[in-house]
């Protein structure tokens, strides 16, 4: 690289050193405090029951709501694919609300339905089924924040698939339900799981609507901020090294298997 | 077997107004018209696959307008990527007799019997995205046919090959309809493909069918500037290809013999463009293998271009500029010399 590449790649050289201060951002604060922690205390950590059903407690809570979110999704993005009917830019944009909101303002949101006061929680506690600093309150809480990350990705999926596939397949004796299972869903797989695992990432790491619903049972975010709010920096800190480890093995993992299988 | 009975369908963009047609039983008949015209709406229709406001579907007797399109036994092809990318070609082909909760032994069977009319036995454990555009569309044949539908539907089915696997699938289309008598709805823009094939035409265009008609009536007698639009420019005949020995073969039409470089025999169809024939008061010493005399019948001035029709018979149409007709002073009823190249000949 003489200097004569630097004058004619000028662009490309600006480029290069904005992406590096922007990826230098993201990296340094996470390498830093991994690496500043000291073994030691992350095992004792690792070994803190607390410590370790908040995670468990995070994980699980993230997967019912993505779970929810599938079943419930996955038919609305369809629909928002393949049809057209009037309103549907509005209810698009409706669907990403949740994103911009602040988190704390959505959790004050859901408790107004889901509050022992309103229709919904009152419907739900004649069920047994209560929000207020429950399991189902965190769950509730991550859906609403995350559900537009897998319903966006999967009508892109659905999107992509060509209409005319699925007009082949009723021709060859497919119902709609079939022709849905056989063909639609396989072929927007990876856009559908790209999605559900954002969805999940995304639940994993929330913290403000949660935390106006339930603060107990305590979630890892949660349990990071009141150790730090307690004790201090140096106690929050191994909490917050683990649910960074946990959250990055989980979505990598995740995405290697899907890309993989998407290969195939 | 198959009708369409005033169907109306308005799209904005383009209208189908009044279509009424019947296709008979076995029958291999082609809907020609522009792009645009129409056609894929035409087909859905027929298929159920697009909803009609007004005008019927009758298969068999019986109406089916509002039978589902899995319920019709009605398959489709289409121009280009319609095979199932994630299954295999095998897949692809016994996706229908799948549904249909066939045995095992009797889809082998049937899967055995479609690939090898088609010629595909070999590709049955590819992908699709591993196949060339010939064998593709081969495959999605395959896939229509195995189900042994009432009625076989082509949406442009050659348009997206290139001009060897077209001609390729076209003789394969030919073949298998000529073995399975499959009732054929086959849509097209390209004239030469529908003489080729069809047994009856009929001709889209404006919202309207112009006209329909065998082969012949369709480019002997247009009954409008429409469809005499697409034929008007270009000297089709019907005849045979015969082998005179020494590879040279020849092409018999009412009157006239023409010289043809091919490997089709048999009753076939020949097209000459009219920019490829020269005009010439003397008769031309050439390489060219076709000349003939014959007496200017008709002009049609174009502006800087005109049609000359010529008589041998038969008529044939060629295309001269305005300076070299004006230099030869050509006119009407004038004794003429024509010439062209065996290989200006298209054999279809």
């Amino acid at each position: 690289m003489d200097k004569k590449w630097f004058t004619t790649n000028r662009m490309t050289f600006t480029f290069i050193l904005l992406g590096a201060i922007i990826f230098l951002f993201i990296m340094v604060p996470l390498l830093k405090m991994i690496l500043a922690s000291d073994p030691k205390i992350l095992l004792d950590t690792l070994l803190d029951s607390e410590v370790i059903s908040s995670i468990l407690l995070t994980l699980y809570a993230a997967l019912i709501a993505t779970t929810v979110g599938f079943l419930l999704g996955v038919p609305l993005a369809y629909l928002l694919a393949r049809t057209d009917f009037p309103g549907k830019t509005l209810v698009e944009g409706l669907i990403d609300v949740p994103i911009v909101v602040p988190h704390t303002a959505a959790g004050i949101a859901l408790l107004f339905v889901f509050g022992r006061n309103f229709f919904a929680g009152k419907a739900f506690s004649l069920l047994g089924i209560e929000f207020v600093d429950t399991t189902a309150g965190i769950v509730i809480a991550m859906l609403f924040v995350s559900i537009p990350f897998l319903i966006d990705s999967a009508k892109e999926g659905f999107k992509k698939v060509d209409v005319r596939l699925e007009k082949v397949s009723r021709t060859l004796g497919a119902s709609p339900w079939q022709t849905f299972f056989k063909i639609s869903l396989p072929l927007a797989w990876r856009s559908i799981m790209a999605g559900t695992i954002m969805m999940w990432a995304r639940g994993i790491s929330e913290f403000g609507a949660v935390i106006i619903l339930a603060y107990h049972p305590m979630v890892a975010p949660v349990l990071v901020y009141e150790r730090f709010e307690t004790y201090g920096l140096n106690y929050a800190q191994p909490v917050a090294v683990l649910l960074i480890l946990v959250s990055i093995i989980v979505f990598v993992t995740l995405r290697t298997l899907v890309y993989r299988g998407g290969k195939s | 077997m198959i009708s369409v009975k005033n169907l109306h369908v308005d799209l904005g963009d383009f209208v189908l107004n009044d279509i009424n047609l019947t296709v008979d039983k076995g029958e291999y008949f082609i809907i020609l018209g522009p792009t645009g015209a129409g056609k894929t709406v035409l087909l859905e229709s027929i298929a159920g696959l697009y909803p009609i406001k007004s005008g019927e579907i009758w298969l068999k007797g019986k109406e089916v307008t509002r039978v589902a399109p899995e319920k019709r036994g009605i398959s489709i092809v289409y121009q280009d990527h319609v095979l199932f990318p994630h299954l295999s070609v095998k897949d692809n082909i016994v996706f229908g007799l799948r549904l249909q909760k066939r045995a095992r032994q009797e889809m082998e069977v049937a899967l055995d019997k479609v690939a090898k009319l088609l010629d595909i036995s070999h590709l049955l454990h590819r992908k699709p995205d591993t196949l060339s555009g010939g064998e593709r569309q081969k495959v999605a044949l395959a896939r229509a046919l195995s189900i042994q539908p009432q009625v076989l539907l082509l949406d442009e089915p050659l348009s997206a090959l290139d001009p060897e696997s077209r001609e390729g699938v076209q003789r394969e289309l030919r073949q298998i309809h000529n073995q399975l008598k499959v009732t054929t709805i086959h849509v097209t823009h390209d004239f030469e493909e529908a003489i080729a094939l069809g047994e009856r035409i009929a001709v889209l265009g404006e919202g309207y069918v112009k006209q329909i008609g065998t082969p012949e009536e369709i480019f002997r007698q247009p009954n409008s500037e429409f469809v005499a639009r697409f034929a008007m420019t270009r000297n089709i005949f019907a005849g045979e290809v015969i082998d005179t020995g020494n590879g040279n073969t020849v092409f018999h039409t009412e009157g006239a013999k023409l010289a043809v470089a091919t490997d089709l025999r048999g009753r076939l169809h020949a097209s000459i463009r009219p920019e490829d024939i020269l005009i010439s008061p003397e008769p031309l010493h050439s390489s060219a293998r076709n000349s003939f005399g014959g007496i200017i019948t008709h002009i049609t001035d174009k502006g800087s271009t005109l049609y000359v029709t010529v008589n041998l018979p038969p008529d044939f149409i060629c295309l001269v500029t305005r300076r070299s007709f004006e230099e030869m002073g050509l006119d009407e009823g004038q004794k003429v010399y024509i010439t062209f190249k065996a290989s200006a000949v298209h054999i279809f």
